[in-house]
Order: C-alpha cells, then sequence, then structure tokens
C-alpha cells in the first residue's frame, strides 16, 4: 500500500504528529507492532507535565518542553482528557546546595518557565506539610502539571483517525528500504511504501534510523520503575515532588495522579535489552529507599502495583527530531525520553510543520480537532445521570468497583474508533481494573463484555493482545498436548 | 425519601444471616442491596462441601449453605435489590445506590448493617518483581472463572500463599484437568485450615513449600515461570536457593481485606489489625445505628460463624430501631477488651457489661503457632478463662465465651484481658 507519509509507532509521539499531519491533506498511516496504540514508553512513565527548568538552555528539549507545557491546557480541552496544573516543587535538603536550587531557577528562567520561585522552608511546608523535615528550600513551578498518559495518548490517536490518518495494528516493521519511488516498508502483516517515514519507534527508533542511514544512532532503553499507591493515600501530597539532582542522579519523584492516586518511582537503570519492563527487587527496594529523601511517611504499604516503563535516551542527551542527513524524507522523532510526554504537542506540531514545508501540504479543509473522551456519568449532575441511565440502562451498572466504572463506559471504550481489544485497552480507557483489587473482581466480567462486543470466544479474549490469552480452555478439556 | 428500618448493604452470607436475625428479633422493613446478579455473595462460587456443620449439622456445598439463607429472607418477605451498586453511606444513613432499572436513588435508614465482605490481596500490593503478563490471578478469581463460568484459567499451575481459596483451588484445578506443581507459603505455617490442606494438598500429592515465595514472575504476554525461593525468619529470599518452575498460570492466595470504603468515607473507626470496624458486644459501630458483621468485619475462617455473627448484628440493628438499645441514648459504659501475647484483636473490641447479652463471644487470632498453650481471660487482675488448646494457629479463628454475671460481678471492670500463655 502507497502512502505519502507512514509513521512507525503509535505512542504519544507518533500519535501528536499523526494528530497534527491530519490538520493536511495527506495520505498517512501509523504502522504499531502492538494491538493498540499506548503500549509501550508511553504508558509506564510518571505522568508529568514538566514546568522546563531541568533541560539545558537552547536544547530541544528545552524549547517542546515549555513550548508543549503551554499547549497541554487548551489540548486537553479541545481533545477531553485529564489533566491538573498542580504545581511541582524540587526540594533541597542540604544548606551548601542553595545555590543548585538558584542554578536550577536562573535555567528555567533562561528556558522561559513563568513564574518560577524559591520558597523557604516554612512557607513550602505549609503548602505541602508532607515535605522532608530536612527541606531548606524548593523551586516552586507552579506551571507544573500532571497528565494521564493514556488519556493524552488515545485522544490524540482518535483525533488523527477520525480526520483521516489509518492505523495498522499487531503490524510490526520487519525492513526498510529505499526505493526510488520512496521507502518500502515490509512488516509482518504485508509492505507499505510511502515518501516519508516519521520514525517515532521509541527504544527501537535506532534500529530503523540504522536501516537507512550510515551515521548510526544508538538509543539506550533507561529503566524507570515505579510503585503505584491506593487512592486513600492519593493527597499525601499535592504538588509534585522532585528532589534537587544529587550524585545518585534525579532521583526518585512524589506526585498525585489526574486519578488520585499516588505514584513513587523513576528508578533510573541503563539497559542493553529493549523489552526489559521487567520490575526487579532492587529497583523496588530503590524507590522505597530514596523516596523518604524528599516526602516523609510515604504508607508503602498502601501499593496497589508496580511496573516499570523504558525511556529512549538518545547519546546526545536532546531529541533528535530531524530528517536523517543521508536518507531524505526519513525524519527521525527519536531519544524522546523525559520530558517526552510533556513535549508531545509540540513534537506533533513541529515535525508536521516539517512535513508540511517539505510536501507542501495544504489544510485538510474537513478537519476537526475536537474529540469527546469516554463519558464519566459520575462526573453528570444526578437528574442528567438518571436521565442517561433511562436511555442507556448500561451506566446504571457497576462493572468494576475499585474506580466505580460502569458497563456503558467499557461498552464504549470497545465501539468507539481505535476501541479496546483487550483487558489492558479497557483499563487503560476506562480505569476498568485499575484500582485496589487490581481486575480480581471485574476481569471476568469485563472479559464477558469484551467477548460479547467483539464477537470472539471467551478464549480469544487477551490482557494486551498477541499471546496473552486469559483462559486456556473449558474446565475438564484435559490437554492433549505435544508432550 | 423512600423509608427502611433497616438496610443491609451486601447480601452475601453476612447480609443474609444479618436480615433474618433482624426479622426474627422484630423489624419488619427490611432492605438487602447486593451489587452481584444473585444473593450469595462469595458462596455461590464455592461449590466444595464442608459448609454447615456447625449451623445445620450437615456437610453443604456453598450454594446449598447460601440457599438455606436465601429461602428464609423469601419466606420471610424480606425486599432485596440484585446488581444494585450502593454508592455512599451518610452519617445521616442515606443509602445513595444504583442500578440498571432506577438509576441513582435515595433511600433513609434507622439503621444500617454493613455486610461488603473482603477483596483478595492482589500481587501488586506484594511486589513481586517481574513482567507483567496474562495470567497471574487471584484464586477467587479462578474460582469464579472455573466453577462460575467454567473456564480453565490455565494448566500449569503454581500457587502462591496457603490461604484457603488457595488450598480449596489447588484441588479444583487438579479435578478440571489442570496440574498443580506446588503450594508456596512465606509463613513457616499456612495461612489456612489444616482440613484443607489435608483433603485439598495432601490428598492430590500437591506439595506445600513453606517459608517459600515467588521472587520472579517470567514471561511477557502470558506467563512461563516463575522463580520460587526460599526465605529466611524475616522473609526475605535467600540467595542461591532459586528454583524455577515452568507454568503458564500463577494463583494468588496472600490474604483477604475487608472492604470498608464505604465505612470510611461514613466515618467508621477501623482496626488497623483487622481493617474493619471497630464494634462493641452488639456489633455497633461508632457511628450510631451503623453495624457491621462476616467479612467486613473480620476475615473468618468458616461461615458458620458469619451466620452466627451476622445474626446478631441483625438482632441488635432491630432492637436499635425499636429503641430498646439503651446505650446510645447515652451512658455508654464501655470495658475495652485488652490484646496481649500472641493475640491479634478480638471482635468485640469493647463490651458493655450492663446491656450485653446474656454471653458474649469474642473471636480472634493469634499471630503465631502455639502447641499446648492456654488461653486467658482476665477481667481486671482476675483470671476467668484458661483454657489449655493443643494447637492454635493463624490460620484458624479462636474464641472465647464471656457470661454476663462474670463481667457484672467484676466491680468498676476497667479491662478485659485476652492472651496466650504458654504452659
Amino acid at each position: 500500500m502507497k502512502y505519502d507519509v507512514i509513521i512507525i509507532g503509535g505512542g504519544v509521539s507518533g500519535c501528536a504528529t499523526a494528530r497534527e499531519l491530519s490538520r493536511y491533506r495527506v495520505k498517512a498511516c501509523v504502522l504499531e507492532r502492538e494491538e493498540d496504540v499506548c503500549c509501550g514508553t508511553s504508558k509506564a512513565n510518571s505522568g508529568i507535565v514538566h514546568a522546563g527548568h531541568d533541560a539545558w538552555p537552547g536544547t530541544l528539549m528545552a524549547q517542546l518542553n515549555v513550548r508543549g507545557n503551554a499547549l497541554m491546557e487548551p489540548l486537553s480541552e479541545e481533545l477531553d482528557f485529564e489533566f491538573r496544573r498542580n504545581g511541582s516543587m524540587v526540594v533541597c535538603t542540604e544548606e551548601e546546595k542553595r545555590g543548585d536550587l538558584q542554578k536550577l531557577l536562573e535555567r528555567g528562567e533562561k528556558n522561559g518557565v513563568p513564574d518560577l520561585r524559591i520558597l523557604e522552608r516554612e512557607e513550602a511546608l505549609a503548602m505541602e506539610p508532607n515535605l522532608t523535615e530536612d527541606t531548606v528550600a524548593v523551586l516552586y513551578a507552579p506551571t507544573g502539571g500532571i497528565v494521564c498518559p493514556f488519556g493524552l495518548n488515545i485522544a490524540l490517536a482518535e483525533n488523527a483517525y477520525t480526520n483521516g490518518v489509518e492505523f495498522y495494528f499487531d503490524t510490526e516493521v520487519t525492513r526498510i528500504t529505499r526505493r526510488p519511488d520512496g521507502f518500502l516498508l515490509e512488516t509482518t502483516q504485508g509492505e507499505y511504501v510511502s515518501d516519508y517515514v516519521v520514525n517515532a519507534a521509541g527504544v527501537y527508533a535506532d534500529v530503523f534510523h540504522n536501516m537507512v542511514s550510515q551515521e548510526k544512532m544508538n538509543i539506550t532503553p533507561r529503566r524507570g520503575e515505579y510503585m503505584l499507591l491506593d487512592k486513600t493515600v492519593g493527597g499525601h501530597v499535592s504538588h509534585t515532588i522532585f528532589r534537587l539532582p544529587d550524585e545518585l542522579g534525579k532521583g526518585v519523584l512524589v506526585t498525585p495522579t489526574v486519578h488520585g492516586n499516588l505514584l513513587v518511582g523513576p528508578t533510573a537503570q541503563n539497559l542493553q535489552e529493549k523489552e526489559a519492563v521487567n520490575t526487579t527487587q532492587e529497583g523496588l527496594r530503590t524507590i522505597r529507599d530514596r523516596a523518604g529523601k524528599s516526602v516523609r511517611g510515604i504508607p508503602f504499604r498502601q501499593v496497589i502495583t508496580s511496573f516499570a516503563g523504558l525511556r529512549a535516551c538518545a547519546q546526545t542527551h536532546d531529541f533528535i527530531i530531524q530528517e536523517a542527513p543521508d536518507a531524505p524524507g526519513f525524519i527521525d522523532c527519536a531519544g524522546i525520553a523525559s520530558p517526552g510526554l510533556t513535549s508531545a504537542p509540540a513534537i506533533g506540531e513541529m515535525v508536521a510543520e516539517m512535513l508540511r514545508t517539505r510536501m507542501n501540504l495544504e489544510a485538510n479543509p474537513e478537519f476537526c480537532g475536537r474529540r469527546k473522551g469516554i463519558l464519566n456519568p459520575a462526573k453528570l449532575p444526578l437528574e442528567e445521570r438518571n436521565r442517561l441511565i433511562e436511555r442507556e440502562p448500561a451506566y446504571g451498572q457497576i462493572i468494576c468497583r475499585c474506580e466505580m466504572v460502569t458497563e456503558g463506559e467499557i461498552v464504549d471504550a470497545v465501539r468507539r474508533p481505535l476501541g479496546a481489544k483487550s483487558l489492558d485497552g479497557v483499563k487503560r480507557r476506562t480505569r476498568a481494573g485499575m484500582g485496589r483489587c487490581q481486575a480480581g473482581f471485574c476481569s471476568p466480567k469485563t472479559m464477558e463484555i469484551l467477548a460479547r462486543e467483539r464477537g470472539i470466544l471467551m478464549e480469544a479474549v487477551t490482557k494486551s493482545g498477541g499471546d496473552s490469552t486469559l483462559i486456556c480452555g473449558i474446565n475438564k478439556d484435559i490437554w492433549q498436548g505435544d508432550e | 425519601m423512600e423509608h427502611y428500618e433497616i438496610i443491609i448493604i451486601g447480601g452475601g452470607p453476612a447480609g443474609l444471616a444479618a436480615a433474618v436475625g433482624a426479622r426474627e428479633a422484630g423489624a419488619e422493613n427490611i432492605l438487602i442491596l447486593e451489587r452481584d446478579r444473585e444473593l450469595g455473595g462469595i458462596l455461590n462460587q464455592c461449590i466444595h462441601n464442608g459448609f454447615g456443620l456447625h449451623t445445620f449439622k450437615e456437610e453443604l456445598t456453598g450454594p446449598e449453605y447460601a440457599s438455606r439463607f436465601i429461602e428464609q429472607v423469601e419466606e420471610k418477605g424480606i425486599a432485596y435489590k440484585l446488581d444494585t451498586m450502593v454508592m455512599d453511606i451518610s452519617g445521616d444513613k442515606i443509602v445513595t445506590y444504583m442500578n440498571k432499572k432506577e438509576g441513582m436513588r435515595q433511600i433513609q435508614a434507622e439503621a444500617v448493617i454493613l455486610a461488603m465482605g473482603c477483596r483478595e490481596r492482589p500481587r501488586g500490593a506484594l511486589n513481586i518483581p517481574g513482567y507483567r503478563p496474562a495470567g497471574i490471578y487471584s484464586a477467587g478469581t479462578a474460582q469464579r472463572l472455573v466453577n462460575m463460568e467454567g473456564f480453565l484459567p490455565g494448566r500449569e499451575v503454581v500457587i502462591l500463599g496457603s490461604g484457603d481459596i488457595g488450598l480449596i483451588m489447588a484441588r479444583r484445578m487438579t479435578l478440571e484437568g489442570a496440574h498443580v506443581q506446588v503450594v508456596a507459603e512465606l509463613m513457616p505455617y499456612s495461612g489456612g485450615l489444616k482440613r484443607n490442606i489435608v483433603q485439598c494438598l495432601d490428598d492430590f500429592d500437591i506439595p506445600l513449600k513453606l517459608r517459600h515465595t515467588v521472587t520472579e514472575i517470567h514471561g511477557r504476554q502470558r506467563v512461563e515461570g516463575v522463580t520460587l525461593s526460599e526465605v529466611d525468619e524475616n522473609g526475605r529470599p535467600i540467595a542461591g536457593t532459586n528454583k524455577f518452575y515452568s507454568c503458564d498460570t500463577l494463583l494468588l492466595s496472600v490474604g483477604l481485606l475487608p472492604e470498608n470504603e464505604l465505612s470510611r468515607e461514613l466515618g467508621v473507626e477501623l482496626s488497623s489489625v483487622t481493617s474493619g470496624p471497630v464494634v462493641d458486644d452488639s456489633l455497633a459501630t461508632n457511628v450510631e445505628g451503623v453495624f457491621a458483621c462476616g467479612n467486613v468485619l473480620h476475615v473468618h475462617d468458616l461461615v458458620d460463624y458469619v451466620s452466627e455473627e451476622a445474626a446478631l448484628a441483625g438482632r441488635h440493628a432491630a432492637q436499635f430501631v425499636k429503641g430498646k438499645e439503651e446505650k446510645w441514648k447515652g451512658g455508654k459504659k464501655k470495658v475495652p477488651v485488652i490484646v496481649e501475647n500472641g493475640v491479634r484483636y478480638t471482635v468485640p473490641a469493647f463490651i458493655n457489661p450492663k446491656t450485653m447479652e446474656k454471653e458474649v463471644t469474642l473471636r480472634f487470632r493469634v499471630g503465631a503457632i502455639y502447641k499446648n498453650a492456654f488461653l486467658s481471660v482476665y477481667l481486671d487482675g482476675s483470671r476467668v478463662i484458661h483454657r489449655k488448646r493443643p494447637v492454635m494457629a493463624p490460620g484458624e479463628m479462636e474464641k472465647v465465651v464471656l457470661k454476663k454475671e462474670w463481667l457484672l460481678l467484676a466491680d468498676g471492670l476497667k479491662n478485659i484481658t485476652v492472651k496466650v500463655e504458654e504452659a
């Protein structure tokens, strides 16, 4: 199949690019190796919208972070995903490190971060009582925020799709070759040809880049492990709390999530393995040990799950968003480590603009930038909610009792454009199964809904596509395997 | 607003017995709110036998046991709503619920009985490192899939935790055609009933590895194996003891947690030991007119005791509604039950000697295994119970019965103390 633009990867960078590109008349598609968007780095991160004081002035990271931060709020209204500007704090616990805090403030100001200021201990503790006793001063960034990483990614994808970008799932690119008529992409689902390729393949971006360019790239997966705590302790802090970087690195952060949980992490461990999203004993211990340095009394008894993600780190310590010098038409969107999620709206803008100028794209007159998310009946006034239930009784049936998710929401998640196909797909869209019982009660019911809505057997329902089937047969159908 | 004398949150074994108890004590206008599609709660998926030996002097399956109570509820014309989720209970006992037929509605209760049961601790709460593939189930979820839906969640099974549901599922999975390789237990003793170890593991040659835990989960899409390691006295894995088990399923039976989200929002005081409400001898919580019973109060081992306890809660709620329970009208004089040496908690945690029934049963669990030790109860300084127990284990609930006359005779009684005393 022939496209003007093929985007490799349905993560947040790829989907942001797809959505911005759909403003123009262009035949574009996204190739995703998993069964859904938001399955790699984009799903397992801090969910932080960074203010922008960390990146070095003059880098793409600095520029796109600040721009992305500014775009996030209007985008969250346009695309209906969860975002909250809760403000962030960088905690300094040693008098002699005050200078570093001041430097961070100055760096932020150079980057154009608005309203940064240094708070003394008393003021900081008054705003955030659970800061460590050792707090000397904090750098306060009122523009810091938190976002639902799935919500953002899925909203971008749905909006791109309804504006004409095609999506192919379970489609893993295995080889890219340059031909006179464009790039040939061989995949596990056949061949695709395009004039332009956007390489938004996360930790695999180097692999694809190196298929077409002699100037070799190396992306290091940096594992970050996290612990998620129950909503009953989601108010332990109200701001996102960082620690002043020390000899141990940037350190773990403690933050509320947009859904009201408490998130603690990440660790930072450079790996070779690009699939190592496993948590480790060492990593989970590190989180416990280090989080206490900035926030006191973190109730680790309330941990409901832990997870790990891989940040895609380039050797240049900056985003690589450029056309490969020796492969015209091949645009890298690589090394999108932190603050990648924050920057995503700006990355999409930038890549789409690169394509627009190169391809002389015209505006798509049918483009509609607005998208309605899954209706959350809990946000409706009582009478409206009851009218909804009368019209669609499924909204009166709670399936996930921890997160109070109704059947109506799950059905919507499955039926909508680029809808959920698996338990994890439903979870990322509705939060069903994301609560304190971790799907113990709702998974059999959600599986039934998935089977019914998709017209498949229970045996075919998966946790996350591929071979992740949840049941292997019916009772007493004793296995006749190849033993 | 519609009005009920007593609204019972949950139609499982506790809710059903509480309803029957309340009706028998004279309450007229009772409503049970059940979130699942039928009454009976967790009993509906417990198709094994062994229920009812105390209550009915016969061996019933879970659904049979439940049906005995459901029949009584039907006979007595007690109202109930199914597929109905309680969203909120307010301090003045307005209950907000939701279902498909009525939408979201509010009703007024004079008394509320909390009977929401418990949930299983998930993998996440254990911080087992590794991937997050399909094939990791809490034992109860697997039990529902197998016993109510007819689906087999896996073929090659490792079970972590020797709680009763894990033991029962070891047998059930075997009977349904799966191969259960091993049950691993972190503690030096099982958390389940002795009879379940014999009938569910020993009879099927399934090894129980005490002092072992899962230290890694392998497999990206579906479980491909787990690593088991031996642990030291502090529960930490011992280096060099790792052993890989190839399997497609890991079942977790690592503890139950009373489900008290509604109670917490209502302002009910919760115990940090049981995670259930702190109650007095009438099973009343600190919120006036709110009672609790069953696994939402503390996790039981036998349903028979749940029924007994719930009937008591129902009876007292009925008396409260009829204004016969004077203690709420002021002049509360409650004696705290102090736990020492091996006794982790008691339910109830307070007793009012003047208003208590003729006897009060204190139920509790011990924190370790005790052989030939004594269970003792002191009223202030004087010992009133000193009973030898051949074996006490954390997996089995213990009880002592205190008589009203003893408490009334103990002049100016300040504390009741329950403890284990070594021989």
